[in-house]
């Protein structure tokens, strides 16, 4: 058929006309303009290249920030979506990390551990314990709404970070921690100097896997699932009129994004080499909150460069501490470096919401509105 | 049009009682719709129809009596389980999703004609992909039913209340029901958008045969529409009958005017 008048018709307007959709199909796809194809394709190109460009330690954060940005996609569907604000990310991440960490172990190590160093093993088994884990939560979310259900996963971190500390034979005990899984891609070991260094090599593989996991992510956002999850976030009751089961959506919306957390809390420490308990807390739950709060409510790309922003936050007070002679880099002074990262989240946060609650991808979408009407920009 | 007598009517409402604490909000009301019957309920405010629809799509329980919908019970099911049978309602004031665009609401609409799970969901391609194209076709032709085209792709939440009146009958209408709530679809409009309005509910019934319920104040539309109207006040039946007697039936006009003086 494809030289049918009709054909031929439709493959000129298409051509011709890139903006001009002739079927729902394509209306409807991932990258549906010339432009998006063309930024991603750079971007990715880009992204990958980045190891011939920059300095180890620089790769080293970057690689961290692709494995929260995946955390950070996680509970951007429970929080974003679904409107389910859950502190209990931290926990599903501590999940997630320890099940990676006993598959992978040395068996004849301190803690417990199988040897099986494969990730296409370790990190799918990771994300699926922390996935059921999720699941068995989520009744709570069923019952409760709102910040009753933040409350609750409260509990949930701290009796999770008191699990942690005492169950030494998994997790090497409060004060020793335990080597973080060890990384072999097809028997290929990635978390050491091969071919390349061990941080190139890291940061080629997290930001595979975070490509991976925001496209997969980006589907379930714009399927039928997705839709389910915005509505129950807008208004619950008026979702289940028109015929979404709550209790079965909320539960998805739990596993899902446990997953995520439960394969960030896998990659994340893979750069270091040891993990101590205490990790799992509170504060790494604000910061996923922070991650989603700052970069934009309700969208992928939001999760992924707020996670970006926190994960290089460190090395902006860092610079800021030798700008300045008043931010101290020694920890016994009162304002070092690390409490001027404190005070940033905090200003970061009361910033954004108060002058741009759609966050980075806010900001992003004012800057395109104001080029695509120049010069009739307002 | 008051359907054929040989039909069981599609839904039956049988000496309902609902109460909140000491408020009886739904006191022994009977009535049922025919197939293919264009049913109002009428009252005063805080008479109890809203409370009615509440009932019959699964958000409040009554402590008495019986539903029952194209032969099986209401009672006890869960809102979703009730959409699924064919039940679909609008609401008194818009319960759109504010932040979704016109056809991302109206595709809520289909969300359990939507067979596909989280799983292919996640991979999109293939199952996933064929239920939306397809499902996104069964919309576009609601959206050229009700007029929609020019604002498809725009936030429920920036359209004029008229507009999104529209948008919440287009997502209820996207159920494909068999039985089809309205609940004050010209409250609040004015004499153009009312007139559409009128235009689409006769269009609803002419062109897709689906039985309606329709509460409403304004009195004109009501008389126009209408097959049969029940009158309630204070969650109590007062009448029920075609529109004309209604209209001079003496115990609505005491319900609506008050007691007439007799000395």
């Amino acid at each position: 058929m494809r030289d049918s008048y009709a054909g031929r018709l439709q493959r000129r307007a298409t051509t011709r006309r890139p903006l001009l959709h002739t079927s729902y199909r394509s209306d409807m796809a991932l990258l549906n303009t010339r432009a998006k194809r063309y930024a991603v394709l750079a971007l990715l190109l880009v992204g990958m290249s980045l190891p011939f460009l920059l300095p180890d330690a620089f790769l080293t954060e970057l690689a961290g920030g692709s494995a929260y940005a995946i955390g950070a996609i996680g509970l951007m569907l429970l929080t974003g979506f679904a409107g389910q604000i859950s502190l209990g990310h931290a926990f599903f991440a501590g999940v997630g990390f320890y099940t990676a960490a006993v598959i992978s172990g040395d068996p004849d190590g301190r803690a417990l551990g199988f040897g099986v160093t494969e990730i296409l093993i370790w990190l799918p088994a990771a994300g699926l314990v922390a996935a059921a884990a999720g699941a068995l939560v989520a009744p709570l979310a069923t019952r409760l709404r709102g910040l009753y259900l933040a409350i609750v996963t409260l509990g949930l971190v701290f009796v999770g970070e008191r699990v942690f500390a005492q169950w030494s034979a998994v997790t090497g005990g409060g004060s020793a921690g335990r080597p973080p899984p060890t990384v072999r891609l097809f028997g290929y070991r990635l978390d050491a100097d091969g071919a390349f260094t061990k941080p190139q090599q890291l940061f080629w593989l997290m930001l595979v896997l975070l490509v991976v996991f925001a496209v997969v992510a980006r589907n379930l956002a714009r399927s039928n699932v997705g839709r389910a999850f915005t509505a129950i976030r807008d208004r619950d009751i008026a979702a289940g009129v028109i015929g979404v089961n709550l209790t079965k959506q909320k539960t998805v919306a739990f596993a899902i994004s446990s997953f995520y957390a439960g394969c960030a809390g896998a990659l994340f420490y893979t750069t270091v080499l040891n993990v101590n308990p205490n990790q799992f807390n509170l504060f790494l739950s604000v910061l996923f909150i922070v991650m989603v709060l700052i970069g934009g409510v309700g969208t992928i790309s939001g999760a992924i460069a707020g996670a970006f922003l926190i994960a290089l936050l460190p090395r902006f007070t860092d610079a800021l501490a030798e700008w300045l002679p008043f931010i101290s880099t020694r920890p016994q002074d009162v304002l070092n470096d690390s409490v001027t990262r404190f005070v940033l989240y905090g200003l970061l946060i009361i910033g954004f919401l108060l002058f741009e609650p759609r966050g980075l991808v806010g900001i992003w979408s004012r800057i395109r509105n104001w080029w695509t009407t120049f010069p009739f920009s307002y | 049009m008051t359907g054929d007598p040989e039909l069981a009517p599609i839904l039956q409402f049988t000496d309902v009682r609902l109460a909140f604490a000491g408020v009886r909000a739904i006191d022994g009301i009977t009535f049922h719709v025919e197939p293919s019957e264009l049913f109002a309920i009428i009252g005063p405010n805080g008479a109890g129809k809203t409370s009615i629809f509440n009932v019959l799509s699964g958000v409040y329980r009554p402590q008495a009596g019986e539903v029952s919908f194209a032969g099986q019970s209401l009672l006890g099911r869960r809102p979703h389980q009730i959409a699924r049978l064919g039940l679909a309602r609008t609401f008194q004031n818009v319960e759109l999703f504010a932040n979704l665009t016109v056809l991302e609401n109206l595709m809520l609409g289909r969300h359990h004609h939507i067979a596909y799970g989280p799983l292919s969901a996640l991979v999109w391609l293939g199952r996933a992909r064929r239920a939306e194209v397809a499902n996104r076709a069964a919309v576009e032709e609601i959206i050229d039913f009700l007029e929609l085209e020019q604002w498809r792709r725009l936030p429920v939440g920036m359209l004029p209340f008229g507009i999104q009146k529209r948008v919440e009958l287009g997502r209820a209408l996207a159920m494909q029901p068999k039985l089809l709530l309205l609940d004050e679809p010209v409250g609040g409009m004015n004499v153009e958008e009312t007139e559409d309005m009128a235009r689409f509910i006769l269009d609803i019934r002419e062109e897709l045969d689906i039985p309606v319920i329709l509460v409403e104040h304004d009195m004109g539309l009501v008389m126009d529409l209408a097959d049969r109207v029940l009158v309630v006040d204070f969650g109590r039946p007062v009448a029920t009958g075609k529109p004309g007697e209604i209209q001079h039936h003496p115990e609505v006009i005491r319900a609506y005017l008050g007691e007439v003086s007799t000395t």
